[in-house]
């Protein structure tokens, strides 16, 4: 059996938090580079040019690209082979984030109650998702998740009869009723089935998955592409400013669900895509 | 797009020479606020107190900036949505208040308070608060200390680049931009 320390978890969070704000990754990188050829608005292409700059000073300045370092989600892949010793793997994490938002200068951005509202002080506590899986591995995604897309993010209970039109149509009245508010070019993470928690768990999961990279199976990579071809058409564009820049990447992820049933979540996020990773 | 120089607080008179769809860079001062902060001026406000900064002929950047590095004026420092401040809009700009700098769509009872005060709504570029910092050169805690990131700041800025989008003529630049792209 594997034995994990603590304290090697605390740094490897700290690292990532840290990493995840300021240092966007390649692929979305690339999807503006991408974008910028095939824009049409000559103001959307001067935005993309400078959500390019914007990513560059983060990386050498070590700065956080957006001043909304976000809310710290984690998926946790729990081999089940494998023991943690001298702590809690929540309580690890979490320290691994107020390290990582203190030492990073990163905003603290969490208050304690949604009604009386008091900051934290530390950006914790985190959202933590924990799947046991095979093996003796520790896998940690984290993602730096902003307000402004989460807010705009929405979820429906249709039921069968709405069928995949039902789905779509409430696909693209989200992403249009979110405009300007979610920071475009996005990346929307769909999640259709379950039930009432799972859609949206599907649909936050789904935005881990690199930009550009399609969904295994045939079918349902074709309809991302389908979606992000109509999402397109909005015309919203970069910030809202019009063009046809309007998500960089559309994923979706499906499950099983009630004979009654047909839930789907709408989580967007914003160009600041902020996703890193580690596997002890 | 040309772009046109303007010098903040506004002159008597400037804010509403501007026009939805002007690339603007804003020169001089600016204060910072947002959710936590518009709620105390509101609250200030109904007990009939003075707010803590005169807002005659100000702008107010809607901003929540992440620490500075010992060696930096200001962290990051891009624009939070405005929406969530569209309920107490109205009543800063009947005190004066000329401008406001953020991201995304004003509600109907703002647009409208924007019209009769002949004030202005203009935004920055969402998430490159890397790349805006750079446009601010001092950066001073004025009121709300205890509100960290929410507290209210005066910005020194120069050539801080913004866009136009609700003017005192009642256009909306959103509405213009995205319907000319639209393809449904
Ligand atoms: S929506 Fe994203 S890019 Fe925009 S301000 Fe929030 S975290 Fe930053």
């Amino acid at each position: 059996m594997k034995v994990i320390q603590y304290t090697e978890i605390v740094d490897e969070v700290s690292r990532i938090c840290q990493e995840a704000n300021f240092d966007l990754g390649e692929d979305v990188v690339n999807a503006f580079k991408e974008s910028v050829k095939t824009e049409t608005s000559e103001a959307g292409k001067s935005i993309l040019n400078q959500l390019i700059e914007n990513a560059d000073i983060a990386t050498s300045n070590r700065v956080p690209m957006c001043q909304d370092t976000g809310v710290s989600v984690f998926i946790v892949r729990l081999g089940q082979d494998c023991h943690i010793t001298g702590g809690k793997l929540e309580d690890a994490i979490n320290e691994g984030v107020r390290k990582g938002y203190d030492e990073g200068y990163l905003r603290y951005s969490i208050v304690d109650d949604p009604i009386t509202r008091s900051n934290t002080g530390d950006n914790t506590p985190a959202v933590i998702h924990i799947e046991l899986v095979e093996g003796d591995a520790l896998d940690v995604q984290m993602s730096a998740k902003g307000g402004g897309a989460e807010n705009m993010s929405a979820m429906k209970m249709l039921t069968p009869s709405a069928g995949l039109e039902g789905v779509k149509d409430f696909i693209m009245k989200t992403v249009r009723e979110a405009g300007p508010n979610a920071c475009p070019p996005l990346v929307v993470g769909i999640g259709i089935g379950g039930n009432f928690e799972v859609a949206p768990y599907l649909a936050k999961k789904s935005l881990f998955r690199p930009v550009g990279e399609r969904h295994p199976d045939e079918g349902i990579a074709a309809l991302e592409m389908e979606l992000h071809e109509s999402v397109n058409q909005l015309g919203i564009g970069p910030q809202g400013l019009g063009g046809n820049t309007t998500a960089l990447d559309i994923k979706v992820e499906t499950a099983p669900c009630h004979i009654a049933a047909l839930p789907v979540a709408v989580n967007l996020n914003c160009h600041a895509s902020r996703h890193k990773h580690f596997v002890i | 797009m040309s772009e046109i120089r303007i010098k903040v607080p506004f002159e008597p008179g400037a804010a509403e020479k501007l026009k939805s769809g002007d690339t603007v860079l804003l020169s001089g001062t600016i204060y910072t606020a947002r959710d936590a902060a518009h709620k105390r001026m509101a609250e200030a406000l109904e007990r009939g107190e003075d707010l803590p900064v005169d807002l005659t002929g100000q702008v107010i950047y809607y901003v929540g900036p992440t620490p500075a590095k010992p060696d930096e004026v200001i962290g990051s420092a891009g624009p939070t949505t405005s929406s969530r401040m569209d309920a107490y809009t109205p009543a800063l700009l009947a005190h004066g208040l000329k401008g406001m700098i953020g991201k995304g769509y004003r509600s109907r009872e703002v647009t409208d308070a924007i019209q009769e005060n002949k004030a202005v709504y203009m935004v920055a570029i969402g998430g490159t608060g890397a790349l805006l910092a750079r446009k601010i050169t001092a950066s001073k805690l004025v009121a709300y200390e205890d509100l960290g990131t929410e507290a209210i700041r005066r910005l020194e800025v120069e050539d801080f680049p913004c866009i136009v989008i609700n003017d005192s003529a009642g256009n909306d630049f959103y509405e213009s931009s995205q319907q000319s792209f639209a393809n449904d």
